[in-house]
């Protein structure tokens, strides 16, 4: 059974970054093949900067999270978890090497099948070193009680 | 479909269905190092028997990532406003998916007109492993 009184759990905010060969690598495994995602110059002459992260990436970054025992504050159990849904809100593209801040909070807990099935609602505020909305993150993490 | 008719897409027209390469152990273990998701049950098959599954399985990220492939394909990625998936079967080894997308609505919402697709992410079986929706400035 999960903690129910975790709602509104909020966890440390934590700064991250992607690196560039972190994200050629990202791109080759996916099968992104448009240069924008790996070539600096590619990039500029499509009006980039630098490398734009691939819009999945944000949540890759999420995962660096220094602060893992808030799994054990829940109740989660790590084998008995499953990726149930993700969603994001973009407000801008991120960019290769850009201190990225990611702020969490368990936004919901809640059962179905009798408790057979737990979900955690987790939502992340992404934003720039300016303080401006890069994106809105959120994951529905289903756990398996038996 | 290309960025250059994208504001003429309405509702009911579909995107060319994309086909994945098929899901292999070498890309689960690449994938987990590329995208920080170490969950040794997408690359230690010890650890996903321990965890009740006969072997590894798919990311779930891995799929939607394809989908996200399937987005920037034909529009640029800095169109892209949401992007909501729900993971609705396991992928395996072996699997083949492919995405295919359908647009569901035009409107306008934050002073820019906009569209709605449907997206899907179905293996070699037709069995629905991801369904979502993403929302893109036209």
């Amino acid at each position: 059974m999960l903690k129910r009184d975790q709602i509104g759990l909020t966890l440390p905010p934590f700064q991250a970054r992607a690196d560039a060969s972190q994200l050629r690598l990202f791109a080759k495994v996916v099968g992104e093949t448009d240069p924008i995602y790996t070539d600096e110059a590619a990039a500029r002459a499509a009006g980039y900067p630098t490398l734009p992260l691939p819009p999945t990436f944000l949540f890759s970054l999420e995962l660096l999270q220094p602060v893992t025992d808030w799994r054990e504050q829940i109740g989660l159990q790590y084998a008995r978890m499953l990726h149930g849904e993700q969603s994001f809100t973009y407000h801008r593209i991120g960019l290769a090497g850009e201190t990225l801040q990611f702020e969490t909070r368990i936004a919901d807990i809640y059962e179905k099948k009798g408790g057979a099935l737990e979900f955690v609602v987790k939502e992340t505020r992404v934003t720039d070193q300016a303080g401006e909305a890069v994106a809105d993150l959120r994951s529905v993490i289903v756990h398996r009680s038996a | 479909m290309t960025e250059s008719n994208l504001a003429n897409l309405q509702a009911g027209d579909t995107l060319t269905p994309m086909v994945c390469a098929p899901v292999t152990r070498t890309t689960l273990a690449l994938f987990a190092g590329a995208s920080n998701d170490h969950n040794p049950i997408h690359i230690d098959t010890d650890a996903a028997r321990i965890a009740g599954l006969p072997d590894v399985i798919g990311h779930g990220m891995l799929a939607m990532a394809s989908l996200a492939r399937l987005l920037t394909g034909f529009s640029d990625p800095r169109r892209l406003r949401q992007f909501n998936v729900r993971f609705a079967g396991i992928t395996r080894v072996g699997d083949q998916l492919t995405c295919t997308a359908t647009v569901t609505e035009r409107f306008i919402a934050g002073g820019e007109q906009r569209i709605r697709l449907q997206l899907q992410a179905a293996d070699q079986k037709g069995d629905m492993k991801v369904a979502g929706e993403a929302v893109l400035a036209i």
